[in-house]
């Protein structure tokens, strides 16, 4: 744990140059973060940043994208070893540690592959290096590289002479530079990458072993707990010291700005003196009703982004015989990790180390620097996994905590966040209320189509420079970004569907320059931005779940007008080759019967089954899925139960398919829960989803639908992005097929049995008055 | 302050502890323990999940003092990475995991039915993880791991 990366390669350290972590954040930071490689005290351009061979032949490789259960360190280790051409068990990867590995911004946005595993990086680096170890054995061998063959870290020359990458170049540095032409394996030729190797935590975790960021332990270490304040936006009035003093084993209560925290010998001493401490808030104005949110949100000042116009748009909306028009909704959803979050610090006046969850090891080492105050290079950021977070769950914010109090107490302190302090203020996917409008012309095509967003934003990722963005920097007095309004620009530059703003059946034309994945060419995005109450930030496919769940139902209310099949209606109107083989191999894998929704035999009692197809181009161009889910509604109760889940995935070249799939049958089933159950409620003083009974989870105990996964494997093309492709179309696949079975739309997550049967309801009223 | 004896995992402590302490701080702070985890502290999630007699208890909310004298098992007791215990072998072979760190809910809970009910029908044992989340929602590798534990220890 404590070994350093000058210790471990035992040479003199030429490793430090001269760059500083500068800031980075971009505008509105609670987009995916900054998960590109930075300059640091570790220079990313040296191929010793990267690699290092020990004096056994073993390959140590130093990652800043970690694992948290998605499988990045399996798949990273996989990359190493097939480009050095060594065994798995001899390589050791170093994952996201301030002090050895290279600043690579967060690991998010699921940019990890992208990043990691195309021509730049750490597929550079171990390229780079067996380039550079074969042009040494041609040198020691005297025999031309290109008559060398590598296998398990040997070289080995035609005549038979071999040497080692130890005797080569063990215990000393490469002293190169990446080198931008390396070759990399060629996919054709890989023996471990694109297998499914098991995940190799696997047997640490099953057994118990395996240490979590909340199993660290450090000497002399205390424990603390936070005291939130009981309202959004409540201030300090005081802290009586005084009601906890008889707490055994007290030692101290922190009080920074609006920041409080308790410190005590033991875990169960600091939550009861928590809980006992006397504090005074002061009342903070209500916050807007939760009822009439959606509609009140669309009257805020907003910053405004149009990312595509054809200025025609109202024209043929005009002209058109059919206008469907329709407004989605989607509520703020929580991370809700199932380990409430933990962090360790201890921070001495000339030296911190900080135990940590975080995605973004780098940004979080800045923002303690930032906070404490201390100098850069006196922090270290040591990433620990903790219960899985998918996206910005309170791994950073208990991270400040941690430093916090650890700073105030002069000890190392680990702070556990309770479940109430998670759910209370972490920073929530956003809520959006989305409005559709498109044209149906002669043919029976959409001839326009027309979006306008609204989404809620406050703080985010705190970056390299805003601790303000989440609720322990925000309390200790430090600003998070809000939201600045302003009109919207037409768009200048190419369309980037980084969000998944723009459906894909437009042709996303700017500029003569086409960048969408479809065919309608009268087109108009336009984005809203406005100050949220809560926090937000990103979760699993951040506003790209909410904006596709409209766009996916949207183009099946299309479809439905012209009684069009949903399959055949999406094919006419794509042109992005992927989605259109996302697609196709979906609805065949799933049988697809070709017709229009709903069923015309849908029953009025009893039960309904349905199906229903959604597809995405993440981002635009990270990740291609398609999906058909199979669902069953119970007429009387409005229950949905999803009965299977057809999942087609192209993500480019398939490092571990077992990775793959567990990740899309995961996404899948989190994309099921957050469609069927998952909604933050609030009063008009604070988040009242403080727990599992508050914030509704699907459990292990429901019956679970089947989920066949389809993987398109293309060696061709450059690695994309996996991990969020599969769970943004489960909340429109399954609302398409609740309309298929029902004939019932519904335009607001989740689709709560209540919901279900009120929609059932007044659609009988309708029709039977 | 009381004396507090543990028989955890085939070996007994004696802490010096408040008796009010939760069985999980016990073990995950005095004694070092991995598996059982914090997740919520009020029995909602199942985390912390550890046997005592075998029976499934959520130790974050168990008080040391109401523990006894009884054997209590945890992930790490069922058996080693070298030598796992059937069902962790299972869920080894199955892949049955995301992050992990739900996993004592899940597969204590699964082996304590199991052990109470051989033949469980996935029904009986869905039943029983009724109240134990995984939020990477790993569920399907999971229901095919304790369904192969199942059939393979009837046979």
């Amino acid at each position: 744990m404590s070994l350093s990366r000058r210790d471990f390669l035992k040479t003199s350290g030429a490793l430090v140059v001269s760059f500083s972590a500068t800031s980075l954040a971009g505008p509105l930071a609670f987009m995916q973060g900054p998960f590109d490689t930075h300059p640091s005290h570790i220079d990313p351009r040296k191929l010793d940043s990267w690699i290092a061979v020990s004096a056994d032949g073993s390959v140590t490789a130093y990652t800043g994208k970690c694992d948290f259960g998605q499988g990045m360190f399996t798949v990273q280790t996989q990359l190493v070893a097939e480009e050095l051409c060594v065994p798995i068990s001899k390589v050791k990867l170093i994952q996201c540690d301030t002090s050895m590995a290279p600043d690579q911004g967060t690991t998010s946005g699921s940019q990890s592959t992208p990043t990691n595993f195309n021509s730049d990086n750490l597929a550079q680096a171990a390229a780079t290096a067996r380039e550079a170890l074969i042009s040494m054995a041609a040198v020691q061998l005297q025999e031309p590289a290109n008559q060398l063959t590598v296998s398990d870290g040997i070289i080995t020359a035609k005549s038979g002479r071999h040497v080692t990458y130890a005797a080569l170049i063990g215990n000393k540095q490469f002293n190169l530079p990446l080198n931008k032409t390396a070759k990399r394996r060629a996919p054709t030729q890989w023996t471990v990458l694109g297998k499914p190797v098991p995940a190799l935590d696997r047997a640490a975790l099953m057994t118990g072993q395996f240490e979590f960021v909340h199993n660290i332990r450090v000497p002399g270490m205390l424990h603390g707990r936070v005291v939130r304040p009981p309202e959004i936006g409540a201030t300090l009035a005081g802290v009586d010291e005084s009601s906890v003093q008889h707490v055994p084993g007290f030692v101290k209560v922190v009080v920074r700005n609006n920041f409080v925290g308790v410190v005590a010998e033991k875990q169960f001493h600091a939550a009861q003196a928590a809980r006992q401490l006397k504090v005074k808030w002061n009342h903070a104005p209500d916050i807007p009703e939760q009822k009439t949110f959606f509609d009140s949100l669309r009257k805020q000042p907003s910053q405004d982004s149009l990312l595509v116009n054809s200025k025609d748009v109202e024209q043929q909306l005009a002209q058109a015989g059919t206008v469907i028009k329709a407004t989605y909704s989607y509520p703020y959803q929580m991370h809700g990790s199932v380990g409430a979050s933990c962090a360790v610090a201890d921070i001495k006046p000339d030296k911190a180390t900080v135990w940590s969850a975080t995605q973004s090891v780098y940004p979080t080492r800045s923002i303690v620097a930032k906070l404490l105050p201390l100098p850069l290079e006196s922090v270290r950021v040591i990433y620990v996994r903790g219960s899985a977070c998918y996206g910005l769950n309170g791994a950073d914010t208990v991270s400040l905590d941690a430093a916090l109090l650890s700073q105030a107490v002069g000890k190392p302190v680990r702070v556990q966040l309770s479940r109430q302090d998670e759910m209370a203020w972490e920073n929530y996917g956003a809520a959006c209320v989305i409005e559709q409008r498109a044209a149906i012309g002669d043919k029976q095509t959409i001839t326009a189509w027309d979006c306008e967003t609204w989404s809620a934003s406050k703080g985010g990722r705190p970056g390299y420079d805003r601790p303000g963005n989440v609720i322990s920097g925000l309390l200790a007095g430090n600003d998070p970004e809000e939201v600045q309004p302003r009109a919207a620009a037409e768009p200048q530059t190419e369309l980037r569907n980084r969000n998944n703003a723009a459906p894909s059946y437009i042709a996303g034309c700017v500029n003569g320059k086409c960048n969408g994945g479809g065919t309608i060419r009268s087109e108009r995005v336009l984005t809203h931005t406005f100050a949220s109450p809560f926090f937000t930030g990103p979760l699993r496919s951040p506003l790209r779940i909410q904006f596709t769940f409209a766009h996916e139902c949207f183009m099946d209310e299309l479809c439905a007008s012209v009684k069009a099949d949903p399959v055949a209606f999406r094919l006419q109107h794509l042109s992005d080759e992927r989605i259109i083989g996302a697609v196709k191999a979906a609805a065949q894998a799933a049988k697809w019967e070709s017709r229009p929704s709903p069923k015309a035999s849908a029953s009025q009692t009893g039960t309904a089954i349905g199906r229903g197809i959604a597809c995405v181009a993440y981002e635009g161009n990270n990740g291609y899925a398609a999906a058909v889910a199979e669902v069953s509604v119970d007429l009387a109760s409005g229950l949905v139960t999803p009965k299977s889940f057809t999942v087609a995935i192209d993500c480019g070249p398939i490092s571990n398919p077992d990775g793959l799939r567990n990740q899309t049958e995961g996404g899948i089933l989190q994309g099921m829960s957050r469609a069927l159950l998952e909604e933050v409620k609030w009063d008009n003083k604070r988040v009242t989803s403080t727990d599992w009974e508050t914030y509704h989870s699907l459990y292990l105990d429901l019956a679970l639908p089947a989920v066949n996964t389809v993987l398109i494997n293309r060696p061709d093309v450059p690695a994309t992005g996996a991990g969020e492709t599969a769970i943004t179309i489960a909340p429109a696949a399954i609302g398409n097929a609740i309309f298929d079975a029902t004939g019932i739309r519904l335009r607001e997550v989740p689709f709560t049995a209540q919901r279900v049967r009120a929609a059932l309801l007044s659609a009988n009223t309708r029709t039977n008055p | 302050m009381s004396k507090i004896s543990l028989n955890v995992n085939g070996q007994s402590h004696t802490l010096e502890l408040d008796a009010e302490t939760p069985l999980l701080f016990a073990l995950s702070d005095e004694l070092g323990l991995r598996g059982p985890k914090f997740g919520c502290g009020m029995a909602q999630c199942g985390a912390c999940t550890v046997l005592l007699r075998g029976q499934v208890v959520r130790s974050c909310v168990m008080p040391v003092s109401a523990v006894g004298h009884d054997e209590i098992t945890t992930l790490e007791g069922l058996g080693t990475q070298e030598k796992p215990h059937p069902i962790q072998q299972s869920f080894i072979d199955e892949g049955a995991a995301q992050c992990g760190f739900c996993l004592s809910g899940v597969i204590l809970t699964a082996k304590a039915v199991l052990d109470k009910k051989p033949d469980a029908s996935d029904e009986e044992i869905g039943e029983a993880l009724g109240g134990v989340l995984c939020r990477c929602f790993t569920h399907l590798r999971m229901r095919r791991a304790i369904r192969k534990y199942a059939d393979a220890r009837k046979a």
